[in-house]
């Protein structure tokens, strides 16, 4: 993994869906390429039949009751949306592009 | 009313003072809030602070204990929490533009904990901006500073929950740790601050950062209240299923118990690895050298153990870490919480809240997690990083075999100045000597133990001990406590 070349941070801020200005995306590459090429080090070690630890603490198959409960009531849950249509549905921008709104 | 302390009094103090009536949660609380007046706006540690809403509570409170109704002691003691642990009616922003307009609906398990034993959740903390950073200057709104010296910063993610208790403007607070970020500001701020084993406490109500380090702990001014909060907040829940069934309690009552007793027969293990780390300060090298000393004359058996993969902890952690943090921060995109910033279409609002809601550094950390979990590169980033985190867990695993107990800096340099670590992985390699217990689940705590001469700055060690082993790791830490050099870790302030 160490000749991969250059991180390409625009493609990486596409896939995490944030706008990054062309001045901080020349910084963020800096900053990238010094920590990844850090973390290369990783590649010393010989991991082979080491299980990999994804929990400090395991714990497998908690289960609850599938019982019905109080919920939030909707005002409560709307009262922190940007937008909302007569205080009853979270209001959103048009999810298909190019579409004209009916 | 008597004259307190605030700088040094502790959560069981205030409560023998409001049991024996010389003390009325109303005086306590007001002067906690009259100290915030006096200090803050030179420590900066509050992002909010709601006097009239405070001292309503302690008004409840008095009357409660007036009435003779049986309560809990603790009833009427201020406790600050760090800005991503939810209370209701709240604002819980992680000191970040996108959540700055949030109010939470509810409680988090920690918060209705503490105030079922009447504890007064008062003020919402500055921190590194969604606990990402050492030094609380990742902050979208304001910088902490250290009260031990106004030039330095406190430290972080939990920065303003350090500092406040250090300061006096609160004897208590939450912190958060996922990296260190509980200990590494205690130890820059004189405080105790504990990292309990990972699933102790509930998560539910913490914003997540990595689901698989974060855990929740008290900063408190010593061992004792660390042992009264980890009782009051600890134990399963039914909210969290990360969270550890078996009984979290009787902590107070262990550590009181220590009183008067030595260490004769707990072996105490210094692990090599820490002590050849580059960068370590000739400071904290002789902070823990007289710790050891203290340790020795109370019985102490000093034994040198490895941890052979320290080295690589750092890297294991910003892979773990970033890669958890993309996944979990994906969720906010100002459409049903938070700021938004609206453009032509969904998609592209996403684009625009998030780009102008994160801070630089959290979208570093976006970015490098997306990166590292990207189509290709898994096997050899991810997935090679939980493989090491395997043998980290090893490591003290088999430490652990020659020791009870395991003590270590906390940081390489005490508290160091605003501004003088711009490089983002330098900031990164500061936290080499905490990370790992959070990628092994063990339980640690830094305990104020020296007072740099040079720079009149406090050091902190750090003890370890084996999931679950709390009890043992509080005794060893307060035993400590009450025989240290230094008595009493008060900043001039």
């Amino acid at each position: 993994m160490a000749d991969q070349g250059r991180i390409d941070v625009g493609y990486v801020a596409g896939l995490a869906r944030i706008d990054i200005d062309p001045e901080s995306k020349e910084r963020l590459q800096r900053d990238m390429e010094e920590i990844v090429a850090y973390i290369e080090q990783l590649e010393e070690l010989d991991v082979d039949g080491i299980e990999p630890t994804a929990h400090a603490v395991p714990l497998t198959n908690v289960w609850r009751e599938d019982a019905a409960g109080e919920s939030f009531p909707r005002d409560v849950m709307l009262a922190n949306a940007p937008a909302t249509v007569d205080d009853e549905e979270i209001k959103v921008p048009q999810v298909l592009p190019g579409e004209g709104m009916s | 009313m008597m004259e307190l302390n605030l700088k040094t009094l502790t959560v069981h103090a205030a409560a023998d003072l409001l049991a024996s009536g010389e003390l009325t949660s109303v005086e306590l609380c007001q002067a906690y809030l009259d100290r915030i007046e006096d200090v803050d706006s030179e420590v900066k540690a509050f992002l909010k602070v709601d006097r009239e809403k405070i001292l309503a509570a302690a008004t409840a409170s008095d009357k409660r204990r007036a009435s003779g109704e049986e309560l809990s002691c603790y009833d009427g003691i201020p406790v600050g929490i760090k800005d991503c642990i939810v209370a209701a009616d709240e604002t819980c922003s992680c000191a970040s533009k996108l959540l700055e307009p949030v109010v939470s609906p509810y409680d988090s398990t920690v918060v209705s904990r503490f105030k079922a034993k009447g504890f007064i959740p008062a003020g919402r903390l500055n921190m590194d901006e969604f606990a990402m950073g050492s030094s609380c200057e990742n902050s979208a709104f304001q910088k902490t500073f250290n009260p031990w010296n106004l030039e330095c910063v406190p430290g972080g993610s939990s920065g303003g929950s350090a500092a406040c208790v250090a300061a006096g403007e609160m004897p208590i607070s939450l912190g958060s740790d996922t990296g260190g970020s509980i200990r590494q500001p205690a130890a820059f701020c004189g405080v105790v601050g504990l990292k309990p084993t990972y699933g102790r406490v509930s998560r539910y109500g913490l914003v997540a950062f990595a689901s698989s380090l974060d855990q929740i702990g008290p900063m408190s001014h010593d061992v004792l209240d660390a042992a009264i909060v980890l009782d009051t907040i600890g134990g399963g829940d039914e909210n969290d299923s990360t969270s550890l069934p078996m009984p979290c309690e009787g902590f107070a009552e262990a550590v009181k118990a220590v009183k008067g007793q030595d260490l004769q027969g707990v072996r105490v293990g210094l692990p090599k690895e820490y002590f050849e780390a580059e960068g370590l300060s000739d400071s904290v090298k002789s902070g823990v050298e007289k710790a050891v000393a203290t340790l020795k004359q109370l019985g102490a058996e000093i034994v040198e153990v490895s941890l052979p993969h320290t080295k690589y902890a750092v890297a294991v952690y910003y892979i773990i870490a970033t890669a958890e943090a993309s996944a979990n921060l994906a969720r906010f995109d100002g459409i049903r919480y938070g700021a938004r910033k609206e453009a032509d279409d969904l998609v592209a609002t996403y684009f625009k809240s998030r780009g102008a809601g994160f801070g630089e550094e959290v979208k570093r950390r976006i970015l490098l997690g997306t990166y590292v979990l990207s189509s290709g590169y898994y096997d050899a980033y991810y997935l090679r990083a939980q493989k090491v985190r395997t043998l980290i867990r090893r490591d003290f695993e088999q430490a652990s075999e020659k020791c009870d107990i395991i003590l270590t800096p906390v940081t390489p340099t005490p508290a160091f100045k605003l501004g003088e670590k711009s490089d983002p992985l330098q900031m990164y390699l500061s936290d080499i000597f905490t990370i790992a217990l959070n990628l092994s689940g063990n339980c640690g705590i830094s305990v104020p133990a020296d007072i740099c001469a040079e720079t009149g700055m406090p050091v902190g060690v750090q003890f370890i001990a084996p999931a679950l082993q709390e009890e043992k790791l509080l005794k060893i830490a307060r035993i400590f406590e009450l025989n240290r050099e230094i008595k009493e870790f008060a900043p001039e302030l």
